[in-house]
């Protein structure tokens, strides 16, 4: 048998559940202790399609480096699980930990025998002390959570405190729950060899981050951002996007006398009438927008082509999940990059962001609504399932107080009664921005039609093909201006000269990032690049173009922003590799940093000799 | 190009409204539709309506989807912003817009390919939300933009004009708003302006979600014998139910009528729908006698038109989601934005 692994405050821990077990409260309480200590923790959801029954993972990956991608493997397992337990055995590293419910005997044939096996009769514990079987379920995952932290030497005020946060308001549960956690905690002192190889220590290594998943945060950041419109169809993994905005609003937009609410939310019939209304919210000078998923993107084609060529601000919200079709719906993938950016018929092209944590989200989430009314065209925030929905620990939210709402080239009564004349799609300061008007404004001037036909710059009707290249011309020219307005993409030189570069987005930066270190200390040094959004700025292509090679790292098959970038950066598709993570897990750095070192190697091996004189 | 602006000449003669506009000031573009088109005949019915109520075009906004009928809105009241928006999608761009800002009127115009096929949901789904708006479906049996393919109003056994006879059920969307919880259905038809108009008057007034099917002869496509939307057969079929007078609030009632011949019903606004019965004993605030009706005429091979179902006091979708009286669009940053303290507490909160 390997040495059983020792790490302190770096390790994984994966919980094997049973959709709907009572286990998600239990296995939140182990991960907001160890946070507690002061030891950063990245924890991942993996559950199914399912309200019942089905198995649900749950990975916490300890870091006191503060590495919030996953790592790849697994330490110890507690495997609550039957129906998963020969794989959730499997997936254990050599000299890993199994922690498991022994009230009834396993067959030696079962386990491993290079990994430490910890049995904890669980049943047999919560049977004794409780009668109630819905007790004895929900009480049995705090047992473990007791015996978990007396194994790993947790702090038991951090668990207790963590407890007392999570039933405020219902304090009368405390005691129950301190009493099951109590008796783990001395079930496993007096009969396990605690603590085992893996530990915890108090830390300062979590400062003053947060910890909220980025469909709340990007919710937030729609309010204060200024949506006052919502309209949406549920749709994992965004449904709680649009019910975080409800939750929100609900505390912070009520008009404070009368409660009325200073937002309207919708629930639609479907997609194309949350889009709809969004596009009709914003036509008439509200901040609107919808939360949805690759499917939901689908549906909404036609009306993105009508808001792009009408020039209508509106935001969108895609969580991406693991397609075509229903896919895997539970699961992560970044696979919307294309049908995003092209959206709908014709000659179309939509601003896209690519936010990397619930930081991001919250501050994108906004600024999505002055990129919209700015630019006058749809605008993305492309989450996924993997930031949408999980807790990451990240920087706090942050806001300018002088901060004011980017409505856009709107004119209002007064501006009309100045300017000499209004076209709604003229180009007059010549960055491809028109100016528009809200309905009901003024009663002679600045009202026009709006159509997705094609029209004049006045907004006349005409099938007439000059006005229609100009029109699309000036749309170009938007787009181009949209580079300069949206967020600018983060170089981070490589420590030592890289004739290499890697490119990567969204919720692959953590694992990257971990990646490049120990790309790093192996000596493979490369520069990378983070883009943040879409059309790409300048920079973009100064980078590819000082490499010999850049690798493009993404969590879709058909790297699908590789394919943007030889589009519209016209770039040689031989300098472009791709690295793709598509299982439907989050990608991890393991697999990033072998990928990678598997092909640079060979570069990076090659002899470059000079001729000798 | 197909943009005929008219020129803005006023006679000085021309009759003016309360707020001191003409007829003229209520038009839009010179049509572009087929000469004898039904929809033009209702472009005209909106404009004398609205001029009629004396409202501000510039506090209308007109959306519509595609179709012949929806490129009417171009056709009238210039001076509104209008949307000319997807096939079928107008209700939801309509249902946004109303979100934005409780504060206009919102005149939604659609034909029977637009709102009985491929926007059927939203069409029920905007009547059933309650949105405060005035719904006209131009009526014609026929897809008039795409050349005369039947629609899914088209009537059993109607012929179309090249021949081929419609086996399939019609879908009749007065009936179908009257179920869906309209509190506004009426059936009209483009041929008749002295029933047409105050009906668009009543709606307009109307505070909630008000239906209109107006029957709008296709002269291209489905206006030959054997066609069940044709002038002549709606003409000989047209049944209607009552003759509808609205009077504006405040304003002086100076007919008389003999008890039972009128029903008046007085909606929010304090306008009074006089109604004058030419037909069966039908409450028009009863909504299953309103369908009861519908179905009985129908059965009797006749079209029914008239007032059918009104309620009085509606309520809409801004008064179901609670929203504050100040339409949405006009709130700033200090309505809207928590600001930094609010933001500092949730941090801690997820610390
Ligand atoms: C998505 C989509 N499908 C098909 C069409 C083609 N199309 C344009 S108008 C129309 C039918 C319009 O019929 P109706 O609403 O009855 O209007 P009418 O022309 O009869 O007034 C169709 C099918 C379209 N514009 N968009
Ligand atoms: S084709 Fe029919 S519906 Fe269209 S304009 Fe001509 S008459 Fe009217
Ligand atoms: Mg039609």
């Amino acid at each position: 048998m390997p040495q059983p692994i020792t790490a302190t405050n770096d390790f994984v821990v994966k919980f094997a559940n049973v959709n709907g077990s009572g286990s998600a409260s239990a296995n939140g309480l182990f991960a907001k202790s160890i946070m507690r200590m002061g030891v950063p923790i990245a924890s991942r959801n993996i559950f199914p399609s399912n309200i019942q029954g089905l198995p649900t993972w749950f990975e916490v990956r300890v870091s006191e480096a503060g590495h919030m991608g996953r790592r790849g493997g697994v330490d110890m397992m507690v495997a609550m699980n039957p129906q998963t337990w020969d794989r959730d055995v499997a997936e254990i590293e050599p000299g890993g930990y199994l922690f498991y419910d022994s009230t009834r005997p396993m067959p030696k044939s079962r386990f491993r025998d290079d990994i430490t096996v910890i049995g904890v009769p669980l049943t047999e514990i919560t049977n004794a002390a409780y009668s109630d079987p819905r007790q004895r379920q929900l009480f049995k995952n705090i047992v473990y959570l007791g015996a978990l932290s007396a194994l790993l030497d947790m702090e038991v005020e951090a668990v207790q405190q963590s407890i007392a946060a999570q039933f405020k308001g219902k304090e009368k549960l405390i005691p129950a729950n301190f009493a099951a956690l109590e008796m783990g905690r001395d079930w496993a002192q007096q009969n396990l060899a605690c603590p085992i190889g893996l530990r915890l220590k108090r830390a300062d290594a979590v400062g003053d981050r947060i910890f909220v998943d980025g469909n709340q945060a990007a919710a937030l950041g729609a309010v204060y951002g200024g949506a006052t419109v919502c309209a949406w169809y549920p749709i994992t993994p965004s449904t709680s996007l649009a019910e975080a905005f409800e939750k929100h609003c609900g505390r912070l937009r009520k008009d404070p006398e009368t409660g009325a609410k200073r937002y309207a939310i919708v629930q639609a019939e479907d997609e194309l009438a949350s889009i709809g209304m969004v596009v009709g919210a914003a036509w008439n000078g509200a901040r609107a927008f919808t939360a949805t998923s690759g499917p939901g993107v689908s549906l909404m084609q036609e009306f993105l082509g009508l808001a792009y060529f009408a020039e209508i601000p509106a935001v969108l919200f895609d969580v991406q999940r693991a397609g075509p079709s229903t896919g895997m719906p539970t699961r992560t993938q970044q696979s919307d990059v294309l049908s995003a950016a092209y959206a709908s018929h014709g000659d179309t092209k939509h601003v896209l962001l690519f936010p990397e944590d619930p930081n991001e989200c919250f501050a994108f989430g906004a600024d999505a609504f002055d990129l919209a009314d700015r630019l006058q065209t749809p605008i993305f925030v492309m989450l996924d399932l993997d930031i949408g929905m999980n807790d990451w620990l990240c920087a706090p939210f942050a806001w300018d107080p002088d901060r004011r709402m980017d409505r856009g080239k709107v004119l209002t009564a007064a501006d009309l009664e100045m300017v000499a004349g209004f076209g709604r799609y003229r180009d007059v300061d010549g960055d491809g921005i028109p100016y528009r008007t809200w309905p009901g404004t003024h009663p002679e001037k600045g009202a026009f039609f709006t159509r997705g036909t094609s029209r004049d710059r006045e907004a006349r009707y005409t099938e007439d093909g000059g006005p229609y290249v100009d029109n699309m011309q000036r749309l170009l020219k938007k787009l181009r201006t949209a580079r300069s307005l949206v967020p600018r993409p983060i170089a981070t030189p490589a420590k030592e000269k890289a004739r290499d570069g890697v490119i990567f987005y969204g919720s692959t930066s953590a694992a990257m990032r971990e990646a490049l270190a120990a790309l790093d200390a192996q000596g493979i040094h490369l520069d990378a690049m983070r883009i943040r959004a879409f059309p790409f700025h300048d920079d973009v292509a100064e980078f590819i173009a000082a490499h010999d090679r850049v690798f493009v790292v993404e969590q879709n098959r058909d790297a699908q922003l590789r394919t943007l970038l030889i589009n519209e950066e016209e770039i040689d598709p031989a300098r472009l590799v791709p690295v793709l993570h598509y299982d439907g897990t989050p990608i991890t750095a393991r697999f990033i940093r072998a990928a990678i070192a598997d092909r640079a190697s060979t570069a990076n091996v090659l002899p470059f000799r000079k001729a000798t004189p | 190009m197909s943009y005929l602006p008219k020129p803005k000449l006023h006679h000085p003669k021309l009759p003016t409204n309360a707020i001191g506009l003409t007829r003229r000031d209520y038009e839009g573009a010179i049509s572009t539709l087929c000469a004898g088109c039904g929809h033009d005949s209702i472009s005209a019915a909106i404009i004398q309506a609205c001029f009629n109520l004396s409202l501000p075009p510039h506090r209308i906004a007109k959306l519509s989807g595609i179709g012949c009928s929806s490129k009417t809105p171009t056709y009238f009241l210039g001076a509104a912003h209008g949307f000319n928006s997807v096939h079928g999608r107008m209700p939801s761009v309509l249902t946004g817009a109303y979100l934005a800002n409780r504060e206009l009127i919102y005149l939604g115009v659609s034909g029977d390919g637009d709102s009985a096929s491929i926007g059927f949901g939203q069409f029920a789904h905007s009547i059933r939300r309650g949105v405060n708006m005035t719904y006209i479906v131009e009526n014609n049996g026929v897809y008039g933009l795409t050349k005369g393919q039947f629609s899914a109003t088209s009537d059993l056994g109607s012929v179309a004009k090249k021949g081929a006879v419609n086996t399939d059920q019609p879908i009749d969307l007065a009936a179908i708003a009257v179920q869906l919880g309209a509190t506004f259905v009426a059936r009209s038809f483009s041929g008749d302006k002295e029933q047409l108009v105050p009906l668009i008057e009543a709606a307009l007034l109307h505070e909630g979600a008000a239906f209109l099917d107006v029957i709008s002869p296709c002269v291209a496509f489905n206006n030959h014998p054997g066609s069940t939307k044709s002038y002549d057969y709606v003409r000989e079929h047209n049944d209607a139910l009552n003759r509808l007078d609205v009077m504006l609030p405040r304003q002086e009632i100076t007919a008389s009528y003999a008890p039972g011949e009128v029903t008046e019903v007085t909606q929010h606004d304090g306008s009074v729908l006089r109604l004058r019965k030419l037909h069966a004993d039908h409450d028009p605030t009863d909504r299953a006698s309103a369908m009861h009706q519908i179905m009985e005429r129908k059965a009797a091979g006749e079209i029914l038109t008239g007032l059918i179902y009104v309620d009085p006091n509606p309520t809409a979708l801004h008064e179901h989601l609670g929203t504050i009286p100040a339409p949405l669009n006009a709130l700033g940053d200090a309505e809207l934005c928590p600001g930094v303290e609010a933001l500092d507490r949730i941090n801690a909160s997820l610390r």
